[in-house]
């Protein structure tokens, strides 16, 4: 049954503020950009030159541009899955504490609260190769930290940087989740003798995938798009481009370098990218997902 | 009823200053710490000194935020009277002749007394048009030091402080084998190690006088001098002698752990460097190659000036002409320079601080004054002008980068670097023709 008004007026005036802020902060800055994608420009907006795709010609035939998506990729994806696997640790185990359970799952939110460039600053001080308690007990164990240098190294940081602030945010899914799971599904399993490993694979994680989809999709999004405090309070995007995502990249060339009609170029390559990645993974991944 | 007492006393308060309300001028800059608040004395002081006027100093953020917010502001009509520019920004700023107000000119319309000669021209060159008209007032300008830990030097049976950059070599070879693990590292690598470089030893960093003479320049600093000191460089990283710590001056960490002796860093990080030093250090002029150079040249410096903006009244105008006048007054510029460690802008501010005997019971406080004044400039010391140039030490940086982790050679590196380079000048010339 579809529910419907006596009026016409009354959905629209009730739609009003969510299309209003969607205008104002989303559809018109997007439509600046696109605009600003075709234009060579000086950073005052004294003079403005048309220049057709010029910009864009220029993003695809330098290869630092295809050498920093494949960056960006290779962070979003050790972001997610680095995030969510430890989450659904985390998770299980949280789930099986009697005691004190509301202490244990407190302290694991927690990390959430902490602003991205907090987080940055905090992982930075840690891994500062002079004086980081962490590269220097890395030292002693043998490895030569030090991310100025070592781009593998500089990932690396990113990524437990990044990380660290997500688990919090996957835990609470993973743990509302495992809660939902009916708890006789799980005990007659146990009763047909299946291990707790076969319990957990065979019954739990499936039921856990609208869950584990929706993570996928969320940590991508934000590996994608909000690491950039992060990056820029620890790596700076270096050593060499090591740590230059594509977010990094337009933040940098356009906030720092001022290149308006390149950055602008850039935003629309990603807002490309964006819809890209929501049609496969709805198209694809989602019929492959158990809803219930 | 205390309340609404309070509120009237409060508008009442607001009504009565208003009336006699100083013509307000916005002051926006990039001093944080103790810097910052010695800018917000400096600015009382003037609105305490007069009351016609009132500059109010607002802080935005590290240099390169302030510059985007001035600009951004601009674009949207609410731009302040006056801007903190970094050096590297000094090309974009001198580009944008609509945006703005000429200092020279500035004082020259409001008929404040403007005696150009009277600043050192080692600082205002760097930012002078071709006539030497000042576009824009200096106001914190550094230079590239060396600074050493003495204590390590005596521990290693060093007495003297290492002038040029063979010393260097030799004097970490005998820390290192006194135990120390790393004989220097630099902060600002494109800055200490290429455009310095290049001044120190009378070499072209950019044609075109290093981008003076015009948009066309094109960068030249794949020479064999700096190839060869990179690939020096690249070399020491490997054997411990040098040890890179970053882009910016994180490398401070090192210094004051003493893992590192020796530090090359900007004349005005001398009083972090003596809060945070638990040893006896010393300041010795950024070295040179010997052989490369008869006598090393002046360097060029770093740091920012102040850039008016267009579109303000000539109420306003006046006013920060007579606030630049103020801030290039002997006192003032001589206790900015003894606090914050930033070179004077005026030759009666240097005479000043030596009278006032300062240099003696601080030593080493002079040697970036000294090294910056040696001879007169010339095409290739007199500092950098060149656009998106921002970007262009970002490709540096990569390209030292990739040296110093041993990915590419010194001569590959900078070519790479110079062409990159030259690819972000045209986009410039073309922005801005």
């Amino acid at each position: 049954m579809t529910v419907t008004f006596p009026q016409k007026g009354l959905p629209w005036l009730l739609l009003l503020p969510q299309l209003l802020v969607t205008a104002i902060f989303f559809l018109w800055p997007a439509e600046q950009a696109l605009e600003q994608a075709f234009y060579q420009e000086d950073a005052f907006g004294l003079s403005r030159e048309f220049i057709g795709l010029e910009n864009f010609a220029d993003l695809f035939t330098d290869p630092l541009y295809y050498q920093s998506m494949l960056t960006t990729l290779v962070f979003s994806f050790s972001v997610a899955i680095v995030g969510m696997s430890l989450a659904l640790l985390l998770a299980v185990m949280a789930d099986r504490v009697v005691r004190g359970k509301l202490a244990y799952q407190t302290l694991l939110i927690w990390p959430y609260a902490v602003a991205p460039a907090l987080a940055g600053v905090l992982w930075w001080i840690l891994f500062d190769p002079s004086m980081g308690p962490i590269a220097l007990w890395l030292k002693t164990a043998g490895v030569n930290w030090n991310h100025y240098l070592d781009g593998n190294q500089a990932m690396i940081l990113v990524v437990i940087a990044s990380t660290w602030k997500q688990i919090s945010y996957n835990f609470l899914f993973f743990l509302a989740g495992l809660q939902a799971v009916p708890r006789s599904l799980i005990e007659a399993a146990a009763i047909d003798g299946a291990s707790p490993f076969k319990r957990f694979w065979t019954i739990v994680f499936p039921l856990l995938s609208p869950t584990t989809f929706f993570l996928l999709v969320v940590n991508l999004v934000y590996a994608f798009f909000e690491t950039f405090g992060v990056i820029d309070a620890t790596t700076k995007g270096g050593p060499g481009q090591s740590t230059t995502t594509l977010v990094y990249k337009v933040f940098d060339d356009g906030f720092v370098g001022l290149d308006l009609g390149g950055s602008a170029a850039q935003s629309v390559v990603l807002m490309a990218i964006v819809g890209l990645m929501t049609v496969i993974q709805f198209r694809f991944i989602e019929r492959k997902v158990q809803y219930s | 009823m205390h309340n609404l007492k309070l509120a009237s006393v409060v508008v009442g308060l607001s009504i009565a200053s208003s009336g006699f309300a100083a013509t307000q001028i916005e002051w926006w800059h990039a001093m944080g710490g103790a810097n910052g608040e010695k800018v917000n004395e400096i600015a009382k002081a003037f609105n305490d000194s007069q009351d016609t006027y009132e500059v109010k100093p607002i802080y935005k953020g590290n240099y390169t935020e302030t510059m985007t917010s001035a600009i951004a502001a601009f674009r949207a009509k609410q731009q302040p009277a006056i801007v903190q520019v970094f050096e590297v920004g000094t090309a974009s700023m001198m580009a944008a002749k609509g945006a703005i107000y000429p200092v020279y000119k500035l004082m020259k319309d409001s008929g404040q007394a403007f005696d150009e000669s009277a600043y050192l021209s080692a600082v205002t060159g760097y930012y002078s048009n071709s006539d030497g008209q000042m576009l824009s007032m200096p106001f914190n300008s550094s230079t590239p030091v060396l600074y050493y830990n003495k204590d390590l030097f005596k521990k290693a049976g060093i007495s003297q402080a290492p002038k040029t950059w063979q010393d260097v070599e030799s004097v970490s070879k005998k820390l290192l084998s006194s135990g120390v693990s790393c004989g220097f590292t630099t902060a600002w690598q494109s800055w200490v190690q290429l455009e310095n470089l290049s001044a120190r030893h009378n070499v072209p960093f950019a044609t075109l006088e290093n981008g003076f003479g015009g948009l066309k320049t094109e960068l030249k600093f794949n020479g064999p001098l700096q190839v060869a000191h990179i690939e020096k460089m690249g070399e020491w990283q490997k054997n411990g002698i040098f040890s890179y710590s970053g882009r910016t001056n994180d490398g401070a960490a090192k210094f004051y752990s003493q893992e590192c002796a020796m530090f090359t860093e900007s004349s005005a990080g001398y009083a972090g460097i003596k809060r945070n030093a638990k040893f006896d250090f010393g300041v010795a002029e950024l070295p040179y190659w010997e052989g490369k150079a008869k006598q090393p040249s002046n360097t060029i410096i770093g740091g920012a000036s102040l850039w008016v903006l267009q579109g303000h009244s000539k109420e306003e105008y006046k006013g920060v002409a007579s606030f630049l006048s103020y801030l290039s007054k002997a006192s003032v510029q001589a206790d900015w320079h003894q606090f914050s460690g930033y070179l004077p802008i005026t030759k009666a501010a240097y005479d000043l601080t030596k009278e006032q005997g300062f240099y003696k019971a601080n030593p080493g406080t002079e040697t970036g004054v000294i090294q910056m004044t040696t001879g007169t400039p010339t095409a290739n010391t007199k500092g950098l002008r060149l656009g998106n140039f921002v970007q262009i030490r970002g490709v540096i940086d990569e390209a030292l980068e990739s040296v110093w982790s041993g990915d590419v050679d010194a001569q590959t590196a900078l070519n790479t670097a110079v062409e990159r380079g030259n690819t972000l000048l045209r986009k410039f010339e073309k922005a801005n023709d």
